[in-house]
C-alpha cells in the first residue's frame, strides 16, 4: 500500500508543479527557459532553508523529478561539501551532486546527435 | 510627385513556377503547386541547402513552362529568410546569372517584382528578368526560434513559416498578365516586439501602404478582383480590417491572405496562418497568376508583408518593423 | 490607433489566449505520470539493493535516457506540443533541451556545432543552478563559523 501512496503523492505534487509552470507560461508570457531557471533556483532556495527534505519525504519523485529536485540536489551537495572541505566545498559541491544528470544528458545528447538526424516538424 | 510608380514601358509576367513541402501540399491548395517534396529535403543534406534547392527548383519549373534555357535571363532578383540570404546564393549560383540579392523578410517577393519591373521598364539592355523567393520551415525554425526537436507549445497568434518557393519571369510586353503599377512600402514601427505575433507587427505597415495607395490612386478595393496580402494570417488580417475601418475602407470579400489560404486550420495545427517569403510567392504562382491567365480575375493588388527583425533584435526587446510593398497586376489583350 | 501604446494595448486585448484549462489538465496528468514513473523506478532500484542516493541518480539517468531516445526518434516534440509544462518541468525537459540542439547542430560539425551549441538552451539552468549553489555554499560556510 505504501507504494500506492508514494505514487499518488508523487503524481499530485509533480502534476501540481507542472500546472504552476503552465500557468506562468500561458498567463505571464514568461519563456520556458526563464521558468526552468526559476525552478532550479527555487530548488536551491528550498534546500537552503531546509524545506526541500521534508517535501521530498512527502512527495518523493514528485519533487525530485521536476527541476526543483535538480536545485535541491545541488543545495544538498553544497552543504555536504562545505562540511567536508570548508569554503572550497561551496564551489565543488554543486557540480558534484549534479554530475550524474548533467553527464547523462551530455552523453545521451551526443549519442543522439551521432545516431539520428533532424526531422521536419509536422503540422 | 507620388509614391505609386507607373512603369514607362509595360512589363508582363510570362512564366511562373512553384514548389512546396509536405504540409503545404496537404493544404487546400496542394494540387495547384508545380512540385512538392514529401521529405521537405529537396535532395539536400541540410535544411539551409534544402531551401536553396527549393529556389532552384522553382526557377527551373518557370523556365520549363516557358520552354526556355536559363541563358535567356539577363538578371535575377532573389531573396530568402536566411542570414545573408545564403539560400538564394547557394541554390542559384550554378545558373551563372547576374544576380541581385534582396532582403525584405516575408515581403521579398513583391519587393522583387517591384525591382524587376523598374529594371525592365528603364533599361533597354535587359530583355528577360527572373524573381525567385523562398522560405523553409526547418531553416527558419533553426535560425529564428528553437531546434526542430525541442518540445514546446506555440501561442495562438504564432505563425508557421511555409516551406515554399515561387519564381516569376518577366519581360517587356503589352499582353497577358502585366504589371500595372508598383509602390514601395514604408518602414512602419507599430511598437510590437512579440515575435509570436507577427500579424500584429505587420498590420500597421499593411494599413499604411493600402491607405497611401488608395488615396493617391483614387481607387477603392472593389476596383480589384482580389486584394491579396502576403502573410498577415488570421490575426493580422483582422487587425488590418480594424485599422482601415476608421478611414472608410473595407476590403470585405476582396481580401485574400496567402498565409490563411495555404493551410487548412481544421486539419492542420497552424495557429494564425502561414508566413515566409515563399508564402505569397508560391500562392501567387499557383493560384492567382493561373486565375489571371484564365481571365477569371482581371485586376489584382498584391501586397506582401514583411517583419524586419533578427533573433538578436528580438532578444534585445527591439520593435519589429513592418513593411508592405504593393504591385498591381492586370490582364491585357 | 494614434500611438504605439494604444496599439499594443489593443493587440494584447484582442490576441487569442492559449487554452489555459486544457493545457493545465495536460500538464498535470503528463507531468504527474512522469513523476510516478520515476517513483516506480526508484522503488525498483531500491529493491535491487541500491542506496537511496545512487537510486535517485539512476532514476534521473533513466528518465534522461528515455527523453533522449524519444527526442532522437522525433517523438518527444509531439508529446510536448500536447503536454507543455508537463514534459518541460520534469528532468525530461532538461534532457530534451540538451539533446535537441545536439541533433540540430550536427550539420555544423561535431566540435563547433554540437560541441559549442549543445547548451544553448539548457545552459541557463546549469549556470543559475550552480551559481545559486555556490552563493548558498558561501552563506552556509559563514553561518557554520558562528554555530
Amino acid at each position: 500500500m505504501s507504494l500506492f501512496f508514494d505514487c499518488l503523492f508523487a503524481f499530485l505534487v509533480g502534476g501540481a508543479l507542472c500546472v504552476i509552470a503552465q500557468l506562468l507560461i500561458d498567463l505571464t508570457r514568461l519563456t520556458p527557459a526563464r521558468i526552468l531557471v526559476t525552478y532550479v533556483s527555487v530548488g536551491v532556495l528550498l534546500g537552503a532553508v531546509g524545506l526541500y527534505e521534508p517535501l521530498y519525504e512527502f512527495a518523493g519523485c514528485g519533487v525530485s523529478v521536476p527541476l526543483i529536485g535538480f536545485g535541491g540536489t545541488i543545495a544538498r551537495g553544497v552543504r555536504a561539501a562545505v562540511h567536508e572541505s570548508g569554503l572550497l566545498g561551496a564551489l565543488t559541491g554543486g557540480l558534484q551532486a549534479a554530475a550524474g544528470g548533467t553527464a547523462a544528458a551530455i552523453v545521451f545528447g551526443y549519442l543522439a546527435a551521432l545516431l539520428s538526424k533532424s526531422r521536419p516538424k509536422r503540422l | 510627385m507620388g509614391h505609386i510608380l507607373k512603369p514607362r514601358e509595360r512589363v508582363r509576367i510570362f512564366s511562373r513556377g512553384s514548389a512546396v513541402g509536405h504540409d503545404e501540399y496537404r493544404g487546400p491548395l496542394g494540387g495547384l503547386f508545380d512540385f512538392h517534396d514529401k521529405t521537405d529535403r529537396f535532395g539536400a543534406d541540410t535544411w539551409e541547402k534544402a531551401e536553396g534547392e527549393l529556389g532552384r527548383t522553382a526557377l527551373n519549373l518557370a523556365l520549363n513552362r516557358a520552354k526556355l534555357s536559363h541563358t535567356v535571363l539577363d538578371l535575377l532578383f532573389a531573396g530568402d529568410l536566411q542570414n545573408q540570404c545564403v539560400a538564394s546564393s547557394g541554390g542559384l549560383s550554378s545558373f551563372g546569372l547576374p544576380y541581385v540579392g534582396l532582403y525584405g523578410a516575408c515581403s521579398t517577393f513583391v519587393e522583387g517584382l517591384l525591382c524587376a519591373t523598374m529594371a525592365l521598364s528603364s533599361c533597354r539592355e535587359l530583355s528577360r528578368v527572373g524573381v525567385v523567393t523562398t522560405s523553409h520551415n526547418c531553416a527558419a525554425e533553426r535560425q529564428f526560434r528553437l531546434p526542430l526537436e525541442y518540445g514546446g507549445q506555440r501561442t495562438p497568434t504564432a505563425q508557421w513559416t511555409a516551406t515554399a518557393g515561387g519564381c516569376v519571369l518577366l519581360e517587356r510586353g503589352e499582353s497577358g498578365v502585366c504589371v500595372d503599377r508598383v509602390m514601395a512600402g514604408r518602414m512602419v514601427d507599430g511598437g510590437i516586439s512579440d515575435a509570436a505575433n507577427m500579424g500584429a507587427a505587420m498590420a500597421p505597415a499593411a494599413a499604411d501602404s493600402l491607405l497611401r495607395f488608395f488615396s493617391e490612386s483614387g481607387e477603392v478595393p472593389t476596383d480589384y478582383d482580389a486584394v491579396v496580402t502576403g502573410d498577415l494570417g488570421r490575426e493580422g488580417s483582422a487587425i488590418l480590417s480594424d485599422l482601415l475601418a476608421p478611414h472608410g475602407i473595407s476590403l470585405g470579400d476582396r481580401h485574400r491572405d496567402c498565409g490563411v489560404m495555404l493551410y487548412d486550420p481544421d486539419r492542420q495545427d497552424v495557429h494564425a496562418g502561414g508566413s515566409g517569403c515563399g508564402c505569397i510567392a508560391s500562392v501567387s504562382c499557383a493560384y492567382f497568376l493561373p486565375k489571371m491567365e484564365k481571365k477569371e480575375m482581371k485586376r489584382i493588388l498584391l501586397m506582401a508583408t514583411g517583419a524586419l527583425m533578427s533573433p538578436s533584435s528580438i532578444q534585445q526587446g527591439g520593435a519589429i518593423i513592418g513593411i508592405a510593398p504593393i504591385v498591381t497586376l492586370e490582364v491585357r489583350e | 490607433m494614434d500611438n504605439k501604446q494604444a496599439y499594443k494595448k489593443y493587440v494584447d486585448r484582442r490576441a487569442a489566449r492559449s487554452p489555459v484549462l486544457r493545457n493545465c489538465v495536460a500538464a498535470f496528468w503528463v507531468g504527474g505520470s512522469i513523476c510516478v514513473l520515476g517513483q516506480l523506478l526508484l522503488t525498483l532500484y531500491r529493491r535491487l539493493g541500491l542506496l537511496l542516493d545512487e537510486a535517485s541518480t539512476l532514476v534521473s539517468v533513466s528518465l534522461i535516457f528515455l527523453a533522449a531516445a524519444l527526442t532522437a526518434l522525433g517523438i518527444f516534440d509531439r508529446i510536448a506540443r500536447y503536454a507543455g509544462a508537463g514534459t518541460l518541468v520534469p528532468i525530461t525537459g532538461f534532457a530534451n533541451s540538451v539533446v535537441s540542439p545536439a541533433i540540430d547542430t550536427k550539420s555544423e560539425g561535431l566540435v563547433l556545432g554540437v560541441g559549442a551549441k549543445i547548451f544553448t538552451i539548457a545552459g541557463p539552468v546549469l549556470l543559475y543552478g550552480i551559481l545559486c549553489g555556490a552563493v548558498y555554499g558561501v552563506i552556509y560556510y559563514i553561518v557554520t563559523l558562528f554555530m
